[in-house]
């Protein structure tokens, strides 16, 4: 094992994030905020409690969830495509490591950075509503897990994009849909029956519906399917990872 | 250019009839330390990049190889570092297989590849030192240092990359290379487009790694940069490798000499006494260019030179001055390429 590598990798990343500290963590926080102020505060206060909760703090974990998503996403898929972009992945290519070893630098990093962002984005939350986790672990297992699953899609579509347009279009066209759709700011009792038969195809909604039962202990769909869930997404990432290694796919003709 | 006026290319390969046999340099030396068998690479659209290359590079040396753009130089030189996948063949770096020992095969390896490619915003610093953690060896600080004084860069050492000059930005990739301290050292067209100076510079860069151990492959279009460094040369072309010769054996079989007299009087035609030998008149009358095959000098169907100049004063023809010319390296491409097409 490189370790060597993989931790010149990890610590590269890490430092590219703290370069563009300004987009890496102050943007998402503004934005989370201007969430927090729009529905929270604005909106919110109109709507009743939802299943005993306020409405401000129902949707926190659907916000995190938002972020998480969107920037494992985008961190990875950056992560991997700039050097191709560049030319500079023929130093990765030519070195002496193994495919996993370059998944763990640049998915260690990107998740690292996404789970980072969604604790500042916790302690933001903290400062408009009145917080209280339940299971502290298992809120922390989501966080990791997440992070990590997406940011293994996040460098499946950073070496799939040949283009900076398709490195936004599932960003835009996929992931941001199906989590607002995925019950982030409601929960999918709210939706007529048919929607909700629906909506349970979105695997989004199982991971809104484990994270926020870790806060509040209030959940759409069973604890369990959505570890299950979760699980399922990891692997089907890790094949397809292990596929475009196996077959050189856009990596080496 | 050391040799201002190339040869007319009919009559520079002259003598080029054993080359094929030639390819596989079969000179008994200690085991190279690259060694290269039927490799090929058809690429998904069915391109033939390289056709069964058997190629092995001895320790130590600067092996130069030639060819034109598309010949499949770059595509041998990714196949060797890991770049690219072959569809056939093997490549042994050092003993280590380089597809199933990847790990102690690419570490021996430094790569500068031909594009200028660069993490615009890092600095020089940390770019060669990323380099050097990504091969897997531990940082050492002096080492960069030593690296980057002997490039010129230790005063760039805190620039981003997207700043410095394109000279400088090639610099830096060799600084990536060297940093992890390889044992071999690919340059795909190390100085194109870097101006004379830097390619001296660079030139000499190559020669002290060559004298600390270093073997070196390098690709170039210039010619030159081949004919003033390698030790060995190899044309491939259209995916073959069609010759791989010792420079200077290269040279003297394949090159042809002239023999440029200056006359004191121009001539109207070259005289009947001495129209047996290919005598050419050029630039008004004014030189007499004799055309002879370098080597086999003396014992082939030519005269000797002297004869040949005592011949000349016998026909009453004066010279004030004459020099000799060999062909350079660039007239032997020229033909061997043309002749193959």
């Amino acid at each position: 094992m490189n370790l060597q590598a993989v931790r010149s990798i990890y610590v590269f990343e890490m430092a590219r994030a703290g370069r563009t500290l300004l987009q890496s963590l102050i943007s998402p926080v503004i934005s989370t905020s201007l969430y927090f102020v729009v529905f929270g505060a604005a909106i919110g206060s109109r709507i009743q409690e939802v299943e005993g909760v306020s409405y401000g703090a129902f949707i926190v974990p659907g916000l995190i969830m938002l972020m998480l998503l969107t920037q494992s996403v985008s961190n990875a898929s950056f992560g991997i495509f700039f050097p191709k972009f560049t030319g500079t992945i023929y130093e990765l290519l030519s070195a002496p490591i193994s495919y996993f070893e370059i998944v763990l630098g640049y998915v260690g990093a990107a998740a690292s950075k996404s789970a980072i962002l969604g604790l500042v984005i916790l302690g933001t939350a903290n400062f408009f509503v009145d917080l209280h986790i339940q299971h502290p672990f298992m809120m922390m297992l989501f966080l990791l897990l997440t992070a990590l699953t997406f940011s293994l899609l996040g460098f499946i579509i950073g070496i799939w994009a040949d283009s900076f347009e398709k490195l936004q279009l599932v960003p835009l066209l996929i992931i941001t849909p199906l989590t607002f759709l995925g019950g982030s700011f409601y929960s999918i009792d709210m939706l007529p029956s048919f929607w909700q038969a629906v909506t349970l195809a979105n695997p989004v909604v199982y991971l809104v519906s484990g994270f926020r039962w870790s806060f509040y202990g209030i959940s759409d769909v069973s604890v369990v399917a959505s570890l299950v869930m979760i699980g399922a997404f990891l692997a089907v990432s890790l094949a397809v990872i292990s596929w475009i290694f196996r077959t050189g796919y856009r990596l080496r003709p | 250019m050391s040799h201002e006026t190339p040869l007319a290319p009919e009559r520079a390969a002259s003598s080029d009839a054993t080359i094929g046999t030639q390819v596989h340099n079969a000179n008994v030396q200690p085991a190279p330390v690259i060694a290269i068998s039927g490799l090929s690479k058809r690429y998904d659209s069915g391109f033939e990049a390289l056709k069964q290359i058997d190629l092995e590079i001895q320790r130590g040396e600067i092996f130069a190889l030639l060819g034109p753009n598309g010949a499949g130089k770059t595509t041998l030189i990714s196949i060797i570092c890991g770049l690219v996948n072959a569809s056939g063949g093997s490549v042994m770096i050092d003993g280590h297989d380089s597809v199933t020992d990847y790990r102690a095969a690419r570490a021996k390896i430094g790569l500068v590849p031909q594009e200028l490619t660069s993490d615009a915003f890092e600095t020089v610093w940390n770019t060669v030192r990323f380099s050097r953690g990504l091969f897997g060896k531990p940082p050492n600080d002096a080492h960069i240092e030593r690296v980057l004084k002997s490039l010129s860069l230790w005063d760039k050492r805190k620039n981003k990359l997207i700043t410095l000059s394109g000279g400088m930005k090639r610099r830096v990739l060799i600084a990536k290379a060297l940093g992890h301290e390889p044992e071999i050292l690919f340059l795909d067209e190390p100085t194109a487009g870097v101006d004379v100076e830097l390619r001296r510079d660079m030139w000499e860069v190559v020669r002290e790694l060559r004298n600390s151990g270093v073997t070196i492959i390098l690709t170039t279009h210039y010619i030159e940069e081949a004919e003033e460094m390698a030790d060995r040369i190899g044309v491939i072309n259209g995916g073959e490798l069609v010759l791989v010769r010792e420079k200077a054996a290269l040279m003297r079989q394949l090159g042809s000499k002239q023999l440029t007299l200056h006359l004191q009087t121009p001539l109207a035609s070259v005289p009947p006494a001495l129209a047996h030998h290919p005598l050419t008149l050029a630039e008004e009358g004014n030189v007499l260019v004799y055309t002879y095959d370098a080597s086999d000098a003396g014992d082939g169907d030519h005269v000797s030179i002297s004869a040949l100049i005592n011949e000349i004063e016998a026909a009453g023809i004066r010279f004030k001055d004459l020099h000799t010319k060999q062909s350079s390296l660039e007239d032997i491409f020229v033909n061997l390429v043309r002749e193959r097409q």
